[in-house]
């Protein structure tokens, strides 16, 4: 008996978040939000596609004729099984310092700016210019004008905790 | 597992089937994270759209992947929390400005509760001193700069008229280097610039010749920064580079004087290329509450009063809208489907001095020696009514065409519905101003018993005007023309566009409508024109387009919550009448700051604003969080929390995101309500003052207290006798219906430090009730103690 209460508790609270998301991008007030919001607000919910994830995932939420807007009664149900099934699992960190690690194919410690510039906007999904600017701005160590990544990993994911 | 899932009797069918189908993606959710916890995921998951990348699994390629992944899920969650930010500085702005409302209404009441006997009478003649009775001439004479000097001493700039290029560039310059100009030149200045304004028609129609662009800003609001900037990028105001400036110059920011002066000396350099319309900030009322009025009198502490009543006159001088081509209209608020511009083109605009003001009757109609101020409010719209329909006194139908209402879901949107029994706030509809909360809607103590006659009767009595049927319909005449004007006037200074259909009035507001997309269409076509742009909301790039790309709002005050809350822009607009933006934001700091520090930082200031709406709402929070708490143990989960915040407050904001932001302290989802709200009260008082709900009254009313103890303080010393400061307290008491004792004013009064004789410095009062206000742009850096 316990066990169902907390899974009813679990997916309505799930449901909860995903409504306070939605509306928070639902401007006009009428239950719908632009496509091009939807990425952000389901990794704002703490998943984490691919871009290419995302595509199917917004494919799923558009209507046969696609207005450009995608209705709340589609988007609960997606999403809520997309959060209960952890479908995009966060990337621990770890992970993502070896991902650092292997792009310092030198194994200094750092990345220069425009290695990992080229990486990132060459490279997998690539970052748009504005994309590379802003976590530029977040990583590059003024002082010395470089990506002391290993630093940059843990403040982020702290920030993350929150 | 189907042991498990006993269907509970309160749920239908098809939600327990629901719900057994979500629980069981839960588990397997669960399950998967178990399995592959040791599984390292680089993207290469095999998906169709996957397939691109499962060809290149090169490191490198998985590696950005990963990256690249990872860093967009936290600019998501980074956006998330400015869009959560923006959104909670916009609740608090336009709820606070119905506080507008109140102090209109507490006017209001005040002219009606006044007995000649009382001692009351004088205080409230002193707020509403009809000197506006002067002729023009009479006004020049006192607003003469001559006789002050200015001392060798003096190092800012010098003005000399008539105005030439250089002066006013070095004026700008002076201003840039944090220099004051004289108040003689002040004077002189302004004296020039109501001159000028006063042969200007109420609509300016400027042609865009063939090769010249024109400019045209929005809100300002004291930002020089700004307007600096735009002078920068884009050029002075000259023949080549004419600009219209769209209102709202002033308050907020800490340069208005500044902003004006050097707007003013364009418009006298340029006279037709410099355009200003007014917005609904440049109001003397308006401007006792939001800093302007104190700006002034801080940098002008002698001639200050002088420059503000000059500065009364010239705001409501200035146009109200600007056309272009005949087919670009440009004016600060908006619109409402009773918009007329043949009308607006025609009234007196000055003798709309302030929107939270009564009209005052035309001079032409003599009968002015009777100055108890205030006794006559000539839009009432009973006036209007013949004797079958007095019974009912409808509510702002007559002047809104409250078309399906179906719009806003704001709060409480008043139908047309007869109402009897009239409250002072329904005969106060036809002034266009709006509003009340159905929670706020005093039925005028003191004023029931009458009935609807005789209460008609009085209302005539005081205005003035005789019983006699010749004159009651004179007077209706001019009466009902008067409403409308004023609505006229209301509607374009006020009014927001809103999405859905329809003209409703603007109960956040307090003052005009909401206006939908068939408003748009329906006056702009009447009146042959094509685009209609408009300030008066901030906006977070600096611009936006609503109603199908007919209405544009420009918004030039960039930072406006606070650093990197938004951008400024201002529009190009060429022969093509094509709208070009350029946007801006100001500030050194801005673009150091990371992202991350910026978001964080304007975050900062809602969450304290937050917290000081919250404060206020203490007595009503601790009643609702007992609703939860019936056994008084002082814990109450967090999900009642939210449901209890979200009705008190009546804001609309994601109660459940901010929760990890707002209460920091939580066990096992649940909280101690009562230790929360004693951490909220960050208040640095001077006193020790006990009664908590005397705090939290004063603190919810301190902007209204302000406004009005400024207006009792006629001569602008920046003191108010006791006496005074008592009666202002008694009234409020009676009108908010709380019960202050006169026994706990005086404890207050002694309490502050005051040592002038029996006067209250009002500075000093304000001040102690101090919470830490960096939200509105006080200019301090530092973020709010936690």
């Amino acid at each position: 008996m316990a066990d169902k209460y907390n899974a009813e508790t679990i997916i309505t609270e799930t449901q909860k978040r995903i409504s306070n998301a939605f509306d928070v991008f639902d401007h006009e007030s009428n239950k719908t939000v632009d496509v091009r919001e939807i990425g952000t607000i389901i990794r704002s919910l703490g998943c984490f596609p691919s871009e290419a994830e995302l595509h199917d995932v917004i494919a799923e939420l558009e209507e046969e004729e696609p207005t450009g807007f995608v209705r709340y009664e589609k988007f609960l149900p997606t999403v809520t099984k997309i959060l209960l099934e952890r479908k995009f699992r966060p990337i621990p960190e770890d992970l993502l310092l070896q991902a650092f690690e292997v792009l310092d194919q030198q194994k200094r410690g750092h990345l220069e700016p425009e290695e990992l510039t080229k990486y990132l906007t060459q490279e997998g999904e690539p970052f748009t210019q504005e994309e590379m600017d802003e976590m530029l701005s977040a990583a590059v160590d003024p002082d010395k004008n470089v990506i002391l990544y290993k630093d940059f990993v843990s403040m982020m994911t702290f920030d993350d905790s929150r | 597992m189907k042991g498990c899932i006993s269907p509970s009797v309160h749920l239908s069918e098809l939600q327990q089937i629901h719900t057994h189908y979500l629980f069981i993606i839960m588990l397997k959710g669960l399950q998967s994270c178990w399995d592959s916890d040791g599984a390292i995921d680089m993207g290469c998951r095999v998906t169709k759209s996957n397939q691109l990348q499962l060809k290149a699994c090169d490191p490198a390629m998985r590696a950005a992947l990963l990256i690249q992944r990872w860093y967009r899920q936290y600019a998501a969650r980074l956006e998330m929390r400015r869009r959560c930010t923006w959104n909670i500085f916009q609740s608090i702005e336009y709820s606070g400005q119905q506080d507008h409302i109140k102090l209109y209404n507490f006017f209001g009441y005040l002219m009606d509760h006044f007995t000649s006997a009382s001692s009351q009478r004088n205080l409230v003649s002193q707020m509403f001193r009809e000197s506006d009775m002067f002729q023009d001439v009479e006004w020049e004479r006192q607003f003469c700069y001559k006789d002050i000097e200015v001392p060798d001493v003096y190092g800012g700039p010098h003005l000399s008229f008539p105005l030439t290029v250089s002066i006013v560039t070095e004026l700008v310059d002076a201003f840039k280097n944090k220099q004051k100009l004289h108040a003689r030149y002040v004077l002189q200045l302004l004296g020039k610039t109501w001159t000028l304004l006063r042969l200007m028609p109420n609509i300016s129609h400027v042609c865009s010749c063939k090769h010249t662009e024109i400019t045209i800003c929005g809100d300002l609001h004291g930002h020089l920064e700004d307007l600096l900037l735009v002078f920068y990028k884009n050029g002075f105001p000259s023949a080549e580079t004419p600009y219209v400036f769209n209102g709202d110059f002033v308050d907020r920011g800490k340069e208005s004087m500044e902003i004006l002066l050097v707007l003013f000396a364009f418009l006298l350099l340029y006279p037709l290329d410099v355009h200003l319309n007014r917005g609904n900030h440049e109001d003397h009322i308006v401007n006792l509450r939001y800093g302007f009025t104190k700006e002034v009198l801080g940098k002008y502490p002698v001639h200050g009063k002088m420059i503000l009543k000059l500065l009364q006159k010239i705001f409501s001088c200035l146009p109200l809208a600007t056309v272009i081509d005949q087919k670009v209209l440009i004016l600060h608020g908006g619109i409402s489907d009773k918009t007329d511009l043949n009308l607006i083109a025609k009234l007196d605009r000055r003798r709309f001095v302030s929107a939270l003001r009564p009209l005052t009757r035309r001079e032409a109609d003599g009968d002015d020696e009777d100055v108890s101020a205030g006794r006559r409010r000539v839009q009432s719209l009973t006036h209007g009514l013949t004797g079958q329909s007095r019974q009912e006194l409808p509510r702002h139908s007559e002047l809104h065409s409250g078309s399906g209402l179906t719009g806003r879901s704001r709060q409480e949107l008043h139908s047309g519905s007869g109402l009897t029994g009239r409250s002072r706030q329904e005969l106060h509809s036809g002034s266009g101003l709006t509003g009340r909360s159905r929670q706020e809607l005093h039925s005028g103590s003191g004023l029931t018993g009458r009935s609807v006659d005789e209460e008609l009767r009085e209302r005539r009595r005081l205005a003035g005007l005789s019983l006699s049927s010749d004159s009651q319909l004179g007077s209706a005449e001019v009466l009902e023309s008067d409403a409308e004007e004023w609505k006229q006037i209301v509607d374009v200074l006020w009014s927001d566009p809103m999405s859905q259909n329809g003209c409703v009035p603007n109960e956040v507001r307090g003052g005009g409508c909401y206006w939908g997309p068939d408003v748009t269409q329906e006056v702009l076509d009447r009146h042959k024109l094509k685009l209609l742009i408009r300030s008066h909301e901030c906006k977070q790039e600096g611009y936006e387009f609503c109603h199908n790309g007919r209405v544009l709002t420009i918004f030039s005050a960039s930072n406006y919550y606070d650093v990197g809350s938004n951008r400024g822009a201002y529009i190009r607009l060429g022969p093509d009448l094509i709208p070009h933006f350029k946007q801006f934001q100001a500030s050194r700091s801005t673009r150091e700051l990371t992202l991350r520090q910026s978001v964080g930082r304007t975050e900062r200031s809602a969450l304290q604003a937050l917290r000081m709406q919250l404060f206020t709402h203490t007595s009503a929070l601790i009643r609702e969080f007992q609703e939860y708490d019936p056994q008084c143990t002082g814990v109450i989960s967090v999900k009642h929390w939210a449901e209890a915040v979200e009705k008190v407050l009546r804001l609309s904001l994601p109660w459940r995101v901010l929760r990890a932001q707002l209460v920091t302290s939580t066990r096992d989802g649940t909280l101690n309500y009562q230790h929360w709200l004693n951490q909220l009260s960050v208040i640095q008082t001077h006193t020790e003052i006990a009664n908590t709900s005397l705090l939290e009254t004063l603190y919810k009313h301190h902007s209204n207290l302000e406004s009005i103890f400024r207006m009792i303080d006629t001569d602008h010393s920046g003191l108010i006798s006791l006496e005074e400061f008592h009666q202002t307290w008694r009234l409020l008491s009676s009108h908010l219906q709380t019960v202050i004792s006169d026994e706990a004013i005086a404890e207050l009064a002694d309490s502050i430090d005051f040592n002038k004789d029996g006067s209250i410095d009002i500075n000093e009062f304000m001040e102690a009730f101090r919470l830490v206000e960096q939200c509105r742009g006080v200019g301090e850096d530092e973020p709010a103690p936690q």
